[in-house]
């Protein structure tokens, strides 16, 4: 083909470019959606709860994924440290993934259970108080900002719209555990927190 | 993976390294312009504002390097994972390398572990190499709420004293480690009332020698011994098997300014080590013991 025939043709430039990059896609990522390894939950993988569900909100809205990764490599350094590696079933009702990609701070996806609800409040209250050499920066308005649980349904019913088996029931109770309006923000992040990669279970 | 994603990869991947190598040499010049002899550069044609441009080959360096990479992927496809189903023939996999990589360190740690799990706790803390090991388990499994130095913080005992909660004997220290402990301290502002609260919280601070209303003191000691003696004891000296702090001695878990001593008579305590049995293995747990151990003994 001469060149001058793309060159001069921008519709057709953009065709063939497109064509080009799909490529790299239609290999690596479109065989993913259909395979048992990465659709199939895990055995035990319920959908997040509301609690669990507002702080996972609450854990992207404060960039938390910014400085942790959700991902244990299948490196002997890391299950040492953190547990059993990642899988993939682990991740199917998660829209956005939070892997992360840069590890200022420690992996979490094994965090669930490790330490106790005190520390983890504690911690995020100011994470020199429990670690004085921490960086972390302290997070002291979660122990204040309230929630009333008026999005949580719709939230849910958005995630079923991508095949996160919320059930009616579990949409129609969503509100439920903020009645009383005495859950605080940092109640929920901690619920989300706890049951972080509890599922699979590895001694170190 | 299906047969037919797996040809699909393997089909698209195929067409790619084809397409670029088809690409790469179907467009290849080999004759050089050469700028001397004159009249006879190729150009292009283009022309902008009276500059024309040469048509050159590509640079011999950047073709022979873009025909190394694809030789480099084709050999990459052979060796490893990557076409679909074909798992390359070294057979290589990330869990096969990580399995790989956990045996060769249990031949290596395991021999020691044994030795270490052999000696007494007591023993063990004479072995420079085996404490050296225990300290990096401490500070990467105890240390966020120990402190680094094992010195704790509010809410978080000291380990590096002789004051113990549950008991510093190497048996104690187990026990806490593989069951984990949970402090049950009961709110008893209801039950004492605002007044008994501060009655009480007087008499803790007599038993522990320090300043006190002698008057408040005294009612708060018949106070003590209807609601506290069971747990911290008649002398206020605590109680091992509960977790039940002594309250003599001047260290305070949870502070000593009479706002907390209150707060903790008025709303209660709920201290909760992690159990570690579920988490650790047994000779981790066994040096972690004799880490601990050897904190109170150094100090
Ligand atoms: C600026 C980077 C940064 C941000 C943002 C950040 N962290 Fe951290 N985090 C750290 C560092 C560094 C540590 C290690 C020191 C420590 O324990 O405080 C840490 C430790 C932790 C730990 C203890 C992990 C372990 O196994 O020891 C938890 C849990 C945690 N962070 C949760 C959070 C949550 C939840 C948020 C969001 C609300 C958050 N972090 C935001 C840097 C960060
Ligand atoms: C989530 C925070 C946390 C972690 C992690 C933790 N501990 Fe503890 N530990 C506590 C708390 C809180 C107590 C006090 C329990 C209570 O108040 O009754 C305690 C108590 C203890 C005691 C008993 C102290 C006494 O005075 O009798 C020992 C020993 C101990 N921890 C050792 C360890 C070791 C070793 C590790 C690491 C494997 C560890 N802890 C990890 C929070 C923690
Ligand atoms: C059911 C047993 C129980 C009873 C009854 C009880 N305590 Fe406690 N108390 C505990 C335990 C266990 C702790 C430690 C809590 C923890 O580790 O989280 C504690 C902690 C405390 C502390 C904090 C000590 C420190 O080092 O910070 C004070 C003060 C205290 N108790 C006073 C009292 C007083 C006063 C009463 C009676 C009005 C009382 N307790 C009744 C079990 C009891």
């Amino acid at each position: 083909m001469k060149h001058e025939i793309v060159e001069k043709n921008i519709g057709l430039m953009i065709v063939l470019i497109v064509v080009a990059i799909s490529f790299g896609g239609l290999t690596q990522i479109i065989p993913l959606f259909w395979q048992n390894q990465t659709t199939q939950p895990v055995e035990g993988l319920e959908p997040l709860g509301p609690l669990a569900l507002e702080g996972r909100d609450i854990y992207i809205r404060e960039g938390c994924h910014v400085c942790h990764t959700q991902m244990v490599r299948p490196l002997r350094a890391e299950t040492e440290r953190y547990g059993h590696y990642s899988v993939a079933g682990e991740h199917v009702y998660e829209h956005p993934f939070l892997w992360g990609s840069k590890r200022t701070g420690p992996d979490l996806a094994r965090v669930g259970g490790r330490y106790s609800d005190d520390w983890q409040r504690a911690h995020l209250y100011n994470p020199r108080d429990v670690v004085p050499e921490s960086n972390m920066p302290a997070f002291p308005w979660l122990f204040e900002n309230t929630l009333t649980g008026k999005d949580t349904a719709a939230k849910m019913t958005a995630l079923r719209t991508v095949g996160v088996p919320y059930t009616d029931e579990d949409i129609a109770n969503a509100a439920a555990p903020f009645a009383g309006g005495e859950v605080k923000e940092i109640d929920a992040l901690v619920v989300y927190l706890q049951q972080l990669g509890t599922l699979l279970t590895q001694k170190r | 993976m299906s047969t037919f994603w797996s040809i699909w990869i393997i089909a698209f991947t195929a067409i790619t390294i084809v397409g670029c190598t088809w690409l790469l040499l179907a467009n290849r010049k080999v004759e050089v312009s050469d700028d001397t002899k004159e009249g006879e550069a190729q150009k292009t044609g283009h022309v902008y504002d009276g500059i024309e441009e040469y048509d050159n080959p590509l640079p011999g360096w950047w073709f022979k390097m873009f025909l190394g990479t694809v030789i480099f992927g084709v050999v990459y496809l052979v060796l490893y994972p990557g076409l679909g189903n074909f798992g390359g023939v070294l057979g290589w996999t990330q869990v096969g390398q990580w399995e790989e990589e956990v045996a060769e360190a249990e031949a290596k740690y395991t021999p020691l572990y044994e030795q270490y799990s052999e000696t007494p706790v007591e023993e063990l803390i004479a072995n420079p190499e085996a404490m050296k090991m225990s300290r990096r388990l401490f500070n990467n499994n105890c240390a966020v709420c120990h402190g680094s130095d094992g010195r704790g913080s509010y809410g978080f005992p000291n380990l590096a004293d002789s004051d113990w909660l549950y008991g510093g004997s190497a048996e104690d220290i187990k026990t806490t480690l593989v069951n984990g402990r949970q402090g049950a301290m009961p709110a008893l502002g209801g039950a004492l009332g605002e007044e008994g609260v501060d009655k009480v919280a007087e008499y803790v601070f007599k038993i522990s020698g320090r300043e006190h209303d002698a008057d408040k003191a005294e009612a708060g000691g018949q106070l003590f011994a209807t609601y506290c003696v069971a747990c911290h004891g008649a002398d206020g000296t605590g109680n091992k098997m509960l977790g039940a702090p002594n309250l003599t001695d001047g260290i305070w878990l949870y502070g000593g300014s009479p706002t907390l001593v209150r707060h903790t008579i008025r709303n209660g305590r709920n201290g909760n080590m992690p159990a570690q049995a579920d988490k650790l293995k047994a000779e981790k747990i066994h040096l972690l013991t004799a880490y601990v151990y050897s904190l109170s003994k150094n100090q």
